[in-house]
């Protein structure tokens, strides 16, 4: 019986697992390889170069520039989404019979494609047509290299604090009013029951949640992409921009792999350092 | 009070979707007073430009290839990923605790990384712009979401279920399609449709491996759409609500099936 459902389970998991190989692991271990090569499909180049583009990478001002502009967008957007989330949490928590309709107006603008979303926010944007430019006397806020950033974050903001939300909204759900009621009973007043009691409670899910969000933040692409390309100017080029420029905009296959590569360790960083956060508070509870 | 505390949630709700509220507006603005700076609002609303984008644009085709890439997406993450989610879930696998990690792992692949290789395989696999690079694509970071959820799902059953079914004289692969399968089939669902929605928006795959209207998705339709001499504004605003509408349709309907299917990726230790 158990050698037949051993079998019978490498059957069932060896469709699903020969394709993964096929389309993830396959594809991981091939782009270590190519970022050691030189590779330029449209003149023939293909030779092996070692590590000469992460050699040159250390020293690339564009490329560290590229890199704080990941870390800023990274942190300002996940710093934000998390708080905004929260609010809209305890806001939509206290609703009573509006939650639903209230839930489905928060997801809206975070079910939309991320190109539909930087089609209504390159509108919106518009110099002098645009209603925040309206408002705003005429700002260029994706031309201007000082603004085109923190409009790029007000974006992404929008589109992803619903998922926070929708976390951290489970979880009140999940908080035994009693818990509430004790504390109203020690004479706990309102800021003091959300940072001793809610607060707490909320951190796990909170702290997954921020881990989605940076992992998606770090690889984000499509709304960068199309809002901005990266400009003005190189302001809102980060590393994933960075490196699908140089694979596919000027076909440095081997060198835009070496870019990639570097998102991935960034992204492999970020889950690990993550997870630690996450099982530290589990044994410290 | 109380109501007062209520209606300052939904008027913040409304200035949060009044982004796309805006975009329905642009989407039914006669296009000369869209670059009108003395006017504001539309003095009339019309349907022109949805006509223009459904009789003269690549969108309608592009919708085409976006339902069929998400749709064959789903079907094979569904079918390879319920299978393989029973034997991670309830048979004695060899080297189960590695392979659940490998999964994990892969969901937080990024793109990016995967892009020039998988790339370079659809082209030599001769499925450059067709339906199938995207298909296999978008499988990288469906299936694994798919194998972890429902291995989920499947490991919440009580084991008394099948033990029952195997009681009656069924097999693995009876109790599986009679008792488990319809057991979890809800969050097989709610997984289904984060799939769903995830191969619809997916934008970096398509627009790489794409490079006709043959095969180009809405998402890289709308990236890309044409203008001759200035920016159709009001057009590109009906296009994007049009390649906006399925997932916030689906959104709408299966609400309560999809935030389920969510919370159990993330609430799930």
């Amino acid at each position: 019986m158990k050698r037949g459902e051993r079998a019978l389970a490498v059957a069932l998991v060896a469709p699903a697992l020969v394709v993964l190989a096929a389309v993830t692991l396959f594809p991981v271990l091939r782009v270590l390889l190519l970022s050691l090569e030189r590779r330029v499909p449209v003149f023939g180049i293909e030779e092996f170069v070692g590590l000469r583009h992460y050699r040159f990478l250390a020293g690339d001002p564009v490329f560290w520039h590229a890199a704080g502009v990941t870390v800023t967008f990274t942190v300002l957007s996940v710093a934000l989404e998390v708080a905004l989330g929260v609010a809209a949490a305890l806001a939509l928590h206290r609703l009573g019979r509006w939650r639903a309709v209230a839930l489905g107006l928060v997801l809206l603008p975070w079910c939309l494609p991320g190109v539909v979303t930087a089609r209504i926010w390159e509108w919106l944007y518009q110099p002098h047509v645009g209603l925040l430019s309206r408002v705003a006397g005429g700002v260029n806020w994706l031309g201007d290299p000082a603004t085109a950033l923190p409009a790029l974050v007000v974006a992404d903001v929008w589109r992803t604090s619903p998922f926070v939300a929708l976390l951290a909204l489970a979880r009140l759900g999940t908080i035994p009013p009693a818990l509430y009621e004790a504390a109203a009973v020690d004479g706990a007043g309102r800021s003091a029951v959300f940072r001793r009691v809610t607060l707490p409670l909320l951190a796990p899910v909170l702290l997954v949640a921020a881990l989605f969000r940076t992992l998606d933040a770090l690889r984000a692409f499509d709304l960068i992409f199309v809002l901005t390309g990266g400009g003005p100017a190189g302001a809102t080029e980060t590393l994933t921009i960075h490196a699908y420029r140089s694979l596919f905009g000027t076909l440095q296959l081997g060198f835009g792999s070496a870019v990639a590569v570097i998102v991935f360790a960034l992204v492999t960083a970020a889950a690990w350092g993550y997870l630690r956060a996450v099982e530290g508070r589990e044994a410290a509870s | 009070m109380r109501w007062l505390g209520h209606a300052l949630v939904l008027a913040a709700l409304a200035v949060w979707v009044a982004p796309v509220g805006w975009h329905v507006v642009t989407s039914l603005t006669p296009e000369a007073e869209l670059l009108d700076l003395g006017a504001t609002w539309p003095s009339r609303l019309t349907l022109e430009h949805y006509r223009a984008v459904v009789a003269a644009s690549p969108l309608p085709r592009a919708l085409l290839n976006s339902a069929a890439v998400a749709v064959g997406t789903t079907a094979l993450a569904t079918g390879l990923g319920t299978l393989g989610a029973y034997a991670l879930a309830r048979l004695p696998l060899p080297g189960r605790r590695a392979i659940m990690l490998g999964i994990v792992l892969s969901t937080a692949f990024p793109a990016i990384a995967t892009v020039a290789p998988l790339y370079l395989m659809v082209r030599g696999l001769g499925l450059r712009d067709t339906w199938w690079a995207l298909i296999l694509a978008d499988t990288s970071f469906a299936l694994p979401l798919m194998l972890w959820l429902v291995a989920g799902f499947m490991r919440s059953l009580p084991r008394e279920l099948e033990e029952a079914a195997f009681v009656d004289g069924a097999g693995r692969l009876g109790a599986l399609r009679h008792v488990v399968l319809p057991a979890v089939a809800p969050g097989v669902a709610a997984a289904a449709l984060v799939t769903f929605l995830s191969a619809w928006n997916e934008f970096l795959f398509a627009y790489t491996f794409t490079a006709t209207e043959a095969s180009r998705t809405a998402p890289v339709a709308l990236a890309l759409f044409p203008g001759v001499f200035e920016v159709p504004w009001g057009d590109i605003a009906a296009a994007a609500l049009l390649t906006g509408a399925p997932p916030v349709l689906v959104v709408l309907f299966l609400q309560r099936h999809l935030v389920r299917g969510l919370l159990a990726g993330a609430l799930k230790e």
